[in-house]
């Protein structure tokens, strides 16, 4: 049995093989899509509950769900498209691969009473090209779902018809950018369209469109069938429900933890065994690595939920909580990850696409030794003349590591500047090996 | 061009999307192709081109984008490992260095006897399981220990 820890509801009594259908359905499953259709629930009471539910988008940047569907156009005729944002790519995040791969169904049935609130007849699940397998478990699953009438054009003979497929990318980080993630729909390069228009106005082929999270869809047959009002009283308010927490790192065991919103990130901590090695905590990045790292100190004072993380200096992001104990190198930490942002630039806007490379070629001659007193501010300088001024949020992910390291450990990168040599590890020395770790689910 | 079986699942690809917006099959279908050929000559993405009715600049533009397209010959196998922190802190970087010592290659580099080409991956959305590597872009390996990568090794001819 998978162990997502006593809170979970979206990720109960799964075992890694009873994802079919047969086994969704003994679990309850589809239950919700048939009270929407048998009780014949208006669009409106379905976005309403939602609304209620306190669910807020699981993605990164936490928008309320239900008040995103209510911004689809009611009177457009033509058509309306629905995706799903399984583009699953920030580092620190791998929680939306195990929704697809051990609840598939709990997401399609999700999405169903989506397209039901929407009025949308086709919707595409966009899945990270990396994760081949769970992509074509994903499809077997939506072939289950179409045989057995819950996808198609008259579902469960209710009228309501809605059409879902999978599709994937091919190794694109902004992708995951939800107007990329439509640009490559279409078949081109992942660059980001300039907002307004939002999607829901102009979106997939120019049509009023809605993209979530995949966690974010999974939690709606829950909301249906229990009320969004229970769903709130999981979380807190303004944060509702429970959600899953991707742990990796300095921990014992690494995984995914599903806790209420609110949770102390002491009691996640906990869950994922404790610092490995007993070792100090030294630093998390709590939402995923575009979200500002704090201090050890400050997380284990810290409530997950969007408010709490925002208050205490960051984000709560995808839910992607990446530990680092006292053996890390803070300047080579933020050296990978500046690596990431610049690789990943699709290359359209200029800050972006320039300043991600000054800034890994700045941080990089940090850590090897070659660090000038200068590059200190102007690194925050290039950071801050990115940030708010491109098209996507990219440039602002790529400055908020860069500053936040600096912020609360600039201590260590003066260290290197100064004495060219490390103050916590060896020259050349790599992160801590894995040794010893246990595996969660 | 491409055989009967790699049309085949191009098809399918194109039955997902609006009759009028073939160009969505794009990615899917370059990736068939790589499978087929092993990587992306020019003829190659010239006839996924004409297939899908699209400017072959547009298809190149895509292959380019999109880093999991081989554009050139490499070796047989392609072990892509990821770096990135999360990996890094659970022993992603130190298997990327036993491959490279292992192999003597570089990233993006080929063994000399043509066996396997090494590249250096971004998030693959598994960072739980580190330290992680695709082989040929589709199969996940997780938790890969010294062990395990020599065990990958010796299996690969």
């Amino acid at each position: 049995m998978l162990d997502y820890g006593p809170d979970a509801i979206l990720m109960k009594g799964l075992d890694g093989t009873n994802w079919h259908l047969k086994d969704y359905e003994a679990r309850g499953g589809y239950g919700a899509l048939k009270k929407v259709l048998g009780e014949k629930m208006t669009a409106d009471a379905v976005i309403a509950e939602v609304k209620k539910s306190g669910l807020r988008g699981r993605g990164g940047a936490g928008f309320p769900a239900g008040l995103k569907w209510s911004f689809m156009p009611k009177q457009y005729t033509g058509p309306k498209y629905l995706v799903c944002n399984t583009d699953e790519g920030e580092p620190g995040t791998f929680k939306d691969r195990d929704i697809i791969r051990y609840n598939p169904h709990m997401l399609i049935e999700g999405m169903i009473i989506a397209a039901y609130a929407m009025g949308t007849a086709v919707g595409y699940n966009y899945i990270h090209g990396e994760i081949w397998a769970e992509y074509t478990l994903f499809e077997q699953a939506l072939d289950e779902a179409r045989a057995a009438g819950y996808l198609g054009e008259n579902i469960l003979g209710s009228g309501f018809a809605f059409q879902l497929h999978a599709v994937h990318g091919w190794g694109a980080y902004i992708c995951g950018e939800e107007t990329g993630l439509l640009e490559s729909i279409e078949g081109k390069k992942g660059q980001p369209r300039f907002k307004p228009p939002f999607p829901a106005s102009f979106g997939l082929y120019g049509k009023p469109t809605t993209i979530n999270n995949t966690e974010t869809f999974a939690a709606v047959p829950w909301i249906i069938n229990n009320g969004g009002d229970a769903f709130l009283a999981l979380g807190k308010p303004n944060n509702g429900g429970t959600k899953l927490f991707s742990v990796s790192g300095h921990v014992n065991r690494p995984g995914n933890y599903e806790v209420r919103l609110g949770t102390p990130f002491a009691t996640l901590l906990e869950m994922a065994g404790g610092m490995r090695g007993g070792r100090k905590i030294k630093a998390v990045i709590p939402g995923g690595s575009s979200a500002p790292v704090l201090p050890g100190h400050i997380m284990m004072q810290t409530d997950l939920d969007y408010d709490s993380i925002a208050k205490a200096g960051s984000m709560l992001g995808s839910g992607a909580v990446i530990v680092m104990d006292e053996t890390t190198c803070m300047v080579r930490a933020l050296e990978r990850l500046s690596y990431f942002y610049f690789e990943e630039s699709c290359g359209q806007c200029t800050p972006c696409r320039e300043g991600t490379g000054w800034m890994y070629r700045m941080v990089h001659r940090i850590e090897h030794g070659k660090g000038r007193q200068e590059d200190l501010d102007l690194l925050t300088n290039v950071a801050d003349n990115i940030a708010g001024r491109t098209i996507c949020a990219l440039g602002d992910a790529a400055a908020l590591p860069v500053k936040s390291f600096l912020n609360h450990f600039r201590e260590e990168f003066q260290y290197h500047v100064d004495n060219k040599r490390c103050m916590v590890s060896e020259p050349g020395g790599y992160f801590t090996a894995a040794a010893g770790t246990e595996k969660a689910a | 061009m491409l055989s009967a079986e790699s049309l085949k699942r191009i098809d399918r690809e194109i039955a997902k999307f609006p009759g009028d917006q073939k160009q969505s099959a794009v990615i899917a279908a370059l990736a068939i192709a790589q499978d087929e050929k092993g990587w992306l000559a020019t003829e190659t993405m010239d006839f996924v081109a004409q297939y899908l009715g699209m400017p072959p600049i547009a298809v190149y533009e895509v292959a380019s984008f999109y880093n999991m397209y081989n554009l050139e010959p490499g070796g047989r196998h392609k072990l892509t490992v990821c770096t990135n922190l999360p990996c890094a802190l659970s022993g992603g970087a130190d298997a990327a260095e036993h491959l490279k010592h292992r192999l003597g290659v570089g990233f993006n580099e080929t063994t000399a006897d043509g066996r396997v080409t090494l590249k250096q991956g971004e998030c693959m959305g598994a960072c739980g399981d580190a330290p992680v590597l695709l082989v040929n872009n589709k199969r996940m390996c997780s938790n890969m220990s010294r062990e395990k990568l020599d065990q990958l090794l010796a299996e690969l001819k």
